[in-house]
């Protein structure tokens, strides 16, 4: 039997559960109820790019033995997706609440820095993969797609949308302005995703450009995702694995130091 | 324990010294008023005590606890209605109010205290509506509502009927009145002096980030003892020894204050000598609001006459 102190911790426990619980419930309604602009809409434009490439490029490019080039295309398409609806849904949630001011019914409560960040943390987590599993479902139509070692893909899909959520945090955070935001994406966000080999495998480039392909964090995310699908990619998944989370733990520190001095946030 | 300790507070941004040391403390239960022109410092102030801003230095408590270094039960303790009218166009009425009790930790178990205030700021019947769809006077109490989710001990409510009509402005007050009796300490910023006059126990008149005046709201009026001579007198110039006896001057009526009775002959005489003629006449007692142009001056005066 547990004495009332033990119960009354756990009561304590679960009410100070529930502010941080709260946030993320309303980070996930937020995109949820917009779910067709926020799921259905990435779906489709990652389709349009398997229908597209898978059609132009199917009997021309073979980039591993024996793996067709649309079964080949489908799991960078769906990390792709589940990045950049990561770093969306923090990001675009931030943006939002800061413009229209409602930030400010969250800056008056008692939730500390680091529940804000898992609350926006887990939201966009959560967002990338439903988009991802929703793209794999219906790629699962046109091709059959082998799975080597799902904790690869697990693990990937995890870090890498905890990577681009946290990136979504700071640029959030950052920008006052949607022109801002915008920019983050449109030069920062697209550029390292199409350069990241998720329609082509950085082998096939110059030795140049394979070394710069190498800088970008996008690739081995990439890399290592499509590894969970083959059991073969261009590096060695335990070292993008590495490559990954140390990333993730930067910016998460970043993202903390930020939340906890208010930067832009309380002044 | 005060509801409210505020010790020392300087805040400067960049080279403007906005809030040049402030020391009040209010009681609990109290309904107190901060006025000031724009620009006074009252909204830095009440950001400072909500931790939305932090000082350069001095310390705000919210019933013992520091609202930087204890910032948690601080807020807990503290509910703020924001001046400038902003929502969450996701979601409706009962969501928002849901979402803001439960950051406080507040579950089900408040849903009781969520309908009380949704009834008591006559926004029941629009509990499912969303935000986006309110008007302007519903989302103020939707606004209020949000502060008062938590149920929190002490309310501040920074110029809480800004643009808010009549009747509105009516129902407010009797449900903060309501708050006030059951023991919630009041804090509001308000530009309508009437309203800091009849609600308000204690007063605190700011100026230029520091606090100029702190008393009773009888005891401020008391000092200022004086009548109100109001005149209608048309387009007209004022023989000079009645000049500086003008309080206000607008679209031809006059304001004097007088220091007793024996002035009105004074001032009329002289208007007969000039030959002017009185088209009205009207006698008051002073309010608050000459309490608050004779501290707070011209600056004042400009922002007391562009919201009335």
């Amino acid at each position: 039997m547990m004495n009332d102190a033990g119960i009354n911790s756990i009561a304590r426990f679960a009410t100070a559960l529930r502010g941080p619980w709260t946030l993320l419930k309303k980070e996930l309604l937020r995109f949820w109820r917009v779910a067709f602009q926020t799921v259905a809409a990435p779906v489709i434009t990652a389709l349009l790019y398997l229908l597209i490439f898978s059609h132009v490029l199917e009997s021309h490019v073979q980039v591993y033995d024996g793996v067709p080039y649309t079964a080949f295309l489908i799991p960078g398409l769906i990390m792709m997706s589940v990045l950049q609806n990561a770093f969306a849904n923090s990001s675009s949630s931030l943006i939002q609440s800061k413009v229209m001011g409602n930030i400010v019914f969250i800056l008056l409560t008692p939730l500390t820095h680091v529940q804000f960040f898992l609350a926006f943390l887990i939201a966009a987590i959560i967002r990338g993969l439903v988009v991802g599993v929703c793209i794999y479902l219906v790629a699962m139509w046109f091709i059959d797609i082998s799975i080597a070692n799902l904790w690869w893909i697990i693990a990937f899909a995890l870090l890498g949308s905890a990577l681009l959520g946290t990136f979504g945090i700071i640029a959030g955070i950052w920008a006052d302005r949607f022109d801002q935001m915008a920019a983050f994406q449109n030069f920062i966000i697209m550029p390292l995703t199409f350069l990241s080999g998720v329609f082509y495998s950085i082998h096939s480039l110059p030795p140049f450009w394979q070394k710069v392909s190498q800088l970008n964090p996008f690739f081995y995310m990439i890399d290592g995702f499509r590894y969970g699908f083959f059991g073969a990619g261009d590096v060695d998944p335990m070292f993008s694995l590495r490559v990954v989370g140390g990333a993730f733990l930067v910016l998460a520190l970043i993202t903390l130091k930020m939340l906890k001095s208010g930067y832009k946030l309380r002044s | 324990m005060p509801a409210i300790k505020i010790n020392g507070v300087h805040k400067h941004f960049g080279a403007l010294h906005a809030l040049r040391g402030i020391d009040l403390t209010i009681e609990q239960g109290e309904f107190f008023a901060l006025l000031g022109p724009n620009g006074a410092g009252k909204s830095t102030l009440i950001n400072i005590l909500a931790g939305l801003i932090s000082p350069s230095a001095g310390e705000i408590s919210v019933m013992g606890f520091d609202v930087q270094k204890q910032y948690q039960q601080a807020r807990q303790l503290l509910g703020v209605v924001p001046q400038e009218l902003v929502f969450d166009p996701f979601f409706n009425v009962r969501e928002m109010l849901r979402f803001q009790a439960g950051y406080f930790g507040r579950g089900r178990e408040n849903d009781a205290w969520v309908d009380e205030i949704l009834e008591g700021l006559g926004l029941a019947d629009k509990a499912k509506a969303n935000m986006r769809s309110l008007s302007g006077g519903m989302k103020r109490r939707a606004l209020i509502a949000q502060a008062l989710a938590h149920k929190p001990p002490v309310v501040v409510l920074d110029e809480p009927t800004a643009g808010v009509d009549v009747e509105l402005r009516q129902m407010l007050w009797e449900f903060i009145k309501k708050l006030n009796r059951e023991g919630h300490t009041i804090i509001l910023t308000t530009h309508y002096l009437e309203e800091a006059e009849t609600l308000c126990n204690r007063v605190a008149m700011m100026k230029q980030g520091q606090v100029v005046a702190l008393d009773t709201t009888s005891s401020l009026l008391n000092k200022f003892s004086g009548k109100h001579l109001r005149l209608t007198l048309g387009n007209v110039s004022l023989p000079s020894g009645i000049e500086q006896l003008v309080r206000h001057a607008e679209n031809g009526i006059y304001t004097f204050a007088l220091d007793d009775m024996a002035q009105i002959e004074f001032v009329l005489s002289a208007l007969r000598t000039a030959d002017i003629k009185v088209l009205d006449m009207q006698l008051n007692e002073a309010d608050l609001e000459d309490v608050f142009l004779s501290l707070v001056g011209e600056s004042g005066k400009d922002a007391v006459r562009s919201v009335s």
